[in-house]
């Protein structure tokens, strides 16, 4: 991939991510997010990982934010009241989020394979979804059993919490 | 040339975004939007990970990516259960404001 696309997409991820964090209006976050989540399938997509990419679009894009906007006119949130903001809070969640990222900056620059370019595939085509389907039903079978019964698990709390009458 | 310490790089940052949300928002459905910016970072430099390791096939280690795709259904489950509770939390007291849900029995 061209480093000029990287960055564009890189750019276009973080800026929509921030977007998210800073918008008063919950529903402009979802659309951020959204927007968001386009960038980053963009972004699996030059790292020749066709499939994951497509299922972010699908499962993130499609069926979560549709989920997040449904709940957000559900609830009828309309744009926060401005609250009296709390300096020392708001400042003391800055530096820590700052210094986590400087950990992680510092480690990231002390790691000498960071430094290397991705090596060039030897494969003349990315037949990804088969080779993911061929994992995932042999070597991974029972994990994916076990997640299978975990969304089941996760359908059936969804209804119980729906039903259930709040006092 | 864009290297591997490009994308962890961009990882971190989405990573940090998303933290920093947790921290410094109080409503509780942006706190939920940025949990699942910091899943999708994690996801990210697991994919730059798995492209970067070219497997005995030629192409990518594959197993980074089957653990992608468990990750996201994870997240899909978990957002479909947390958006319930939030849908059952509004009903009973009428807010999405975590300072003013801070009593454990009521």
């Amino acid at each position: 991939m061209s480093p000029f696309l990287f960055w564009f997409f890189a750019f276009l991820m973080l800026a929509f991510g921030a977007a998210v964090i800073l918008n008063r209006n919950p529903i402009a976050s979802a659309l951020s997010l959204v927007i968001c989540f386009m960038g980053l399938s963009a972004l699996f997509m030059s790292l020749d990982a066709f499939f994951i990419g497509i299922i972010q679009v699908l499962v993130y894009a499609g069926a979560v934010m549709v989920l997040f906007l449904f709940i957000i006119m559900l609830l009828d949130l309309r744009v926060e009241q401005m609250r009296k903001i709390n300096l020392f809070v708001v400042g003391g969640g800055g530096v820590v989020a700052l210094a986590f990222f400087l950990q992680i900056y510092f480690v990231i620059r002390q790691l000498s394979i960071a430094r290397l370019p991705f090596p060039p595939l030897r494969a003349t085509k990315v037949d990804d979804v088969h080779s993911i389907g061929s994992l995932l039903f042999t070597h991974y079978n029972l994990p994916f059993q076990i997640i299978g019964v975990l969304v089941l698990v996760a359908t059936i709390g969804v209804v119980v919490l729906s039903k259930r009458e709040l006092r | 040339m864009v290297t591997l310490g490009h994308y962890l790089i961009v990882s971190g940052m989405l990573f940090t975004i998303g933290f920093a949300g947790v921290l410094l928002r109080r409503n509780i459905i942006i706190i939920f939007m940025s949990l699942e910016l910091m899943l999708n970072a994690a996801n990210l430099s697991l994919v730059a990970f798995s492209r970067f390791q070219v497997g005995a096939n030629g192409g990518p280690n594959y197993n980074a990516q089957v653990f992608v795709f468990f990750i996201i259904t994870v997240a899909a489950a978990e957002v479909a259960v947390g958006l319930a509770i939030i849908v059952a939390l509004y009903r009973a007291r009428q807010t999405t404001h975590v300072e003013d849900i801070n009593t454990l029995k009521f």
